[in-house]
């Protein structure tokens, strides 16, 4: 017994060591659950595809959690070589300069393969500087789409196969659910102010969310989102939650929004892509149709492309070893091979991040198989992006976000209007805005 | 009187004795708080890669700032709130438990056990019981004609969390009042409805003054608490919200500090919250300790 046990213990030393040999890339992620051990899996496979390089996976809790636990650590000089960035940090990210080291520049000094025309050019144009240099490595990138209670649709005397296309056929559908009693709401949204219901909605519609193109020409942006449509678009919410069309499921992602669906008590659900796994093994007991995210037929009769969400990879600077940044380099390629990244887009329901993992699904027949598993693609490959459809980049959008998010809480409760609460969020927001190019200007 | 003094004849050994707790004073409550300071006259990105020193502008930026001024009279609401709800349910329980003779032990250690309860696990308890789409309580508010939603209405949120924030806090005040309670002498009280006072009267008159400073001081923990201990409930049932109806002044520093990774402002105002615990303490030590000697 003793014998074995020892055995044991030179073998699990053995190994220990031989890991050793390898250097280590820390990656600090924010995927949980079933994503997170995705997530591992791909880092263990190319563990064990060679050697020379260990990436070692670390779960740090929510996307704004890993960010701040990255930056304090970089403040410690203790920061991890890979960190998973939400977009909405991006602009923090970029503006962050002498803490990035942009992975364009990491992956040509290590003389590894990079070509951003292999990427979807969505995806690209969000993670791009002014110079069209793509600074973060994209990895898990989605964007919102509509899933829908077909049994309930079918009660309520609705056409099953048939997804409303318009916020007004939403609120009409959903009014139609609500009268027969299918179910006691018709639709929510998850980031019902901020990413679906105004960062979307104005690039659906193209409408600025801010000048110098959304953010993306440079600090001194200021927030446009409080137009006159999507003031009436608010203003519509709150009449359609009065209505008891429209069911709030609380800021930020929307805690309560999936469970409702879930439940049969929502027969819409307007939430990310990457949700699209969740949805088919929670929707027990019903059929889930999918469906692109409506637009607003009052203001635009062709909708542009939505924009994406999700996150990329930064790698910070100041690691002791230079090979560390050699392995993140080698894993990065390994990251974008097409059959990597479409396993990680068909598990997942993330976007494929580049043209030939699209083009690999095809040839697999995944999306013939699948149906509504190519939604998200082509609503985010529609039409000729413009400026205000490319995306948002501000800085402290976290911050703003949650701003947005009380300004919208206030229209539902009935204390402002649409226009007084956007006007509001749109002042306190340049406020924060002002003190971040302030900050990141000298 | 007498006292026992310790006289030592090296100089050094005092010192030496003291050392690990000024180490530690200094490594985790001076060092920290400096730094605090410091950080709230600079303006900062997250990264720390560029400084300005700006003065007092994080401060007159915060008491120009309609937000802040709202987390003020939140956070004031809060623990007077808190404060009122827990200390009177406490004492109500403290005294009937004292008129019981025989389970008198029994209850009290039922009343004890939610101290040990984590804020958090009683902020994630009180979230679930009153979830506006699951929960127990929205449901069974329905039958009175009350739509519970504390995700779009502030007073619900409000009231929400100062049941929660005091739940917690009925344990410690009890126990404080059942000790109270006990070292009120029998005879006063004996006295009093031997002169024909009714139970009632005896309370307000004879038992409640002399309970007094244990009251005092109660107001002063029970303060405390709510203003500082009371992150992980709001954080576990409104996260600050609706409409910032619940950001007291400890959640908004770390929304903006940590979240907003705002870091000036954020050192400003824990500066500022600093400053009220000190004035806290001032208070509790210049009366308490006095008032104690009645």
């Amino acid at each position: 017994m003793f014998k074995k046990l020892s055995m044991a213990a030179v073998a699990v030393a053995l190994s220990a060591t031989s890991s050793l040999a390898a250097t280590e890339v820390t990656w600090w992620h924010a995927m949980g659950g079933e994503l997170g051990k995705k997530l591992e899996e791909i880092a263990n496979k190319f563990n064990e595809s060679q050697s020379d390089y260990k990436v070692v996976p670390v779960f740090k809790g929510t996307y704004p959690e890993t960010l701040t636990a990255a930056i304090a650590a970089f403040r410690a000089g203790q920061q991890p070589a890979i960190v998973q960035v939400f977009e909405v940090g991006t602009g923090t990210m970029m503006a962050a300069k002498g803490a990035v080291y942009p992975v364009y520049k990491l992956m040509a000094d290590n003389k590894e393969p990079w070509d951003p025309k292999t990427f979807l050019a969505p995806v690209t144009g969000y993670y791009s500087d002014t110079e069209g240099n793509i600074l973060s490595m994209p990895f898990n990138s989605s964007t919102p789409i509509l899933y829908y209670n077909k049994d309930v649709f079918k009660k309520a005397g609705l056409d099953p196969e048939v997804a409303p296309k318009t916020w007004a056929e939403v609120a009409s559908f959903g009014k139609k659910v609500v009268d027969a009693g299918a179910a006691p709401c018709g639709f929510t949204i998850s980031y019902a102010a901020t990413w679906v219901g105004l960062e979307n909605y104005s690039a659906i519609e193209d409408l600025p969310f801010g000048t110098l193109q959304n953010g993306f020409g440079g600090l001194k942006t200021e927030f446009k989102f409080n137009g006159p449509a999507q003031a009436a678009f608010w203003d519509n919410l709150k009449k359609w939650q009065d209505e008891k069309v429209f069911k709030y499921g609380g800021p930020g992602g929307g805690a309560d929004t999936a469970p409702m669906f879930y439940a049969q008590q929502c027969a819409i659900y307007m939430g990310s892509s990457a949700s699209r796994a969740g949805v088919i093994n929670n929707a027990k007991g019903f059929q889930v149709g999918f469906g692109q995210l409506p637009y607003d037929d009052t203001v635009t009769k062709e909708p542009k492309n939505s924009i994406i969400g999700g996150a990329t990879l930064w790698v910070l600077n100041g690691q002791k070893n230079p090979d560390v940044y050699k392995g993140a380099a080698k894993f990065f390629t390994y990251l974008s091979k097409p059959e990597i990244q479409a396993d990680w887009h068909q598990f997942t329901g993330y976007l494929p991040i580049t043209n030939a993992a699209y083009e690999f699904g095809q040839k697999q027949g995944y999306y013939e198989k699948n149906p509504g598993s190519d939604i998200a693609i082509r609503q985010i490959t529609r039409g000729t992006p413009s400026d205000n459809s490319k995306g948002v980049r501000f800085g402290n959008l976290t911050q703003i976000r949650d701003l947005i998010d009380q300004q919208f809480e206030a229209v539902l409760s009935g204390s402002k209007t649409g226009q007084q609460a956007l006007d509001d969020a749109a002042k306190a927001g340049n406020a924060i805005l002002r003190e971040f190019e302030a900050a990141n200007s000298n | 009187m007498q006292t026992k003094r310790t006289v030592f004849h090296s100089r050094v050994l005092p010192y030496f004795l003291l050392a690990p707790q000024l180490a530690v004073t200094l490594v985790f409550f001076l060092w920290p708080a400096a730094q605090a300071i410091w950080q709230s006259f600079l303006r900062q990105d997250p990264f720390g890669l560029r400084n300005t020193f700006v003065w007092f502008q994080n401060y007159t930026r915060l008491f120009n700032d309609p937000d802040y001024l709202n987390s003020l009279g939140v956070t004031f609401v809060f623990s007077v709130g808190v404060t009122v709800l827990s200390m009177s349910l406490s004492l109500l329980f403290a005294v009937c438990v004292s008129r019981v003779l025989r389970s008198a032990r029994f209850y009290t250690t039922l009343l004890v056990w939610p101290y040990a309860v984590a804020p958090a696990a009683s902020g994630l308890l009180w979230w679930f019981m009153f979830n506006p789409s699951v929960g127990i309580i929205p449901y069974l508010l329905t039958f009175l004609g009350y739509t519970w939603n504390h995700r779009l209405h502030p007073n619900d949120a409000m009231v929400l969390i100062i049941i929660a924030a005091a739940w917690k806090q009925i344990s410690y005040n009890f126990l404080f009042f059942v000790a109270g309670l006990q070292s009120v002498p029998q005879s006063l009280t004996e006295a009093a409805a031997i002169d024909g006072a009714g139970p009632v009267k005896r309370f307000w008159t004879v038992i409640f003054p002399l309970l007094s400073p244990t009251t005092f001081f109660l107001v002063v923990i029970n303060i405390t608490y709510a203003m500082f201990d009371t992150f992980p409930i709001v954080d576990a049932t409104t996260s600050g919200g609706p409409s910032q109806s619940t950001n007291i002044l400890v959640y908004k520093v770390y929304a903006d500090g940590f979240i907003g990774l705002n870091l000036g402002p954020s050192a400003a105002q824990s500066v500022i919250l600093m400053l009220i615990v000190v004035l806290l303490t001032i208070v509790q030590f210049r009366w308490i300790e006095r008032k104690v000697q009645y």
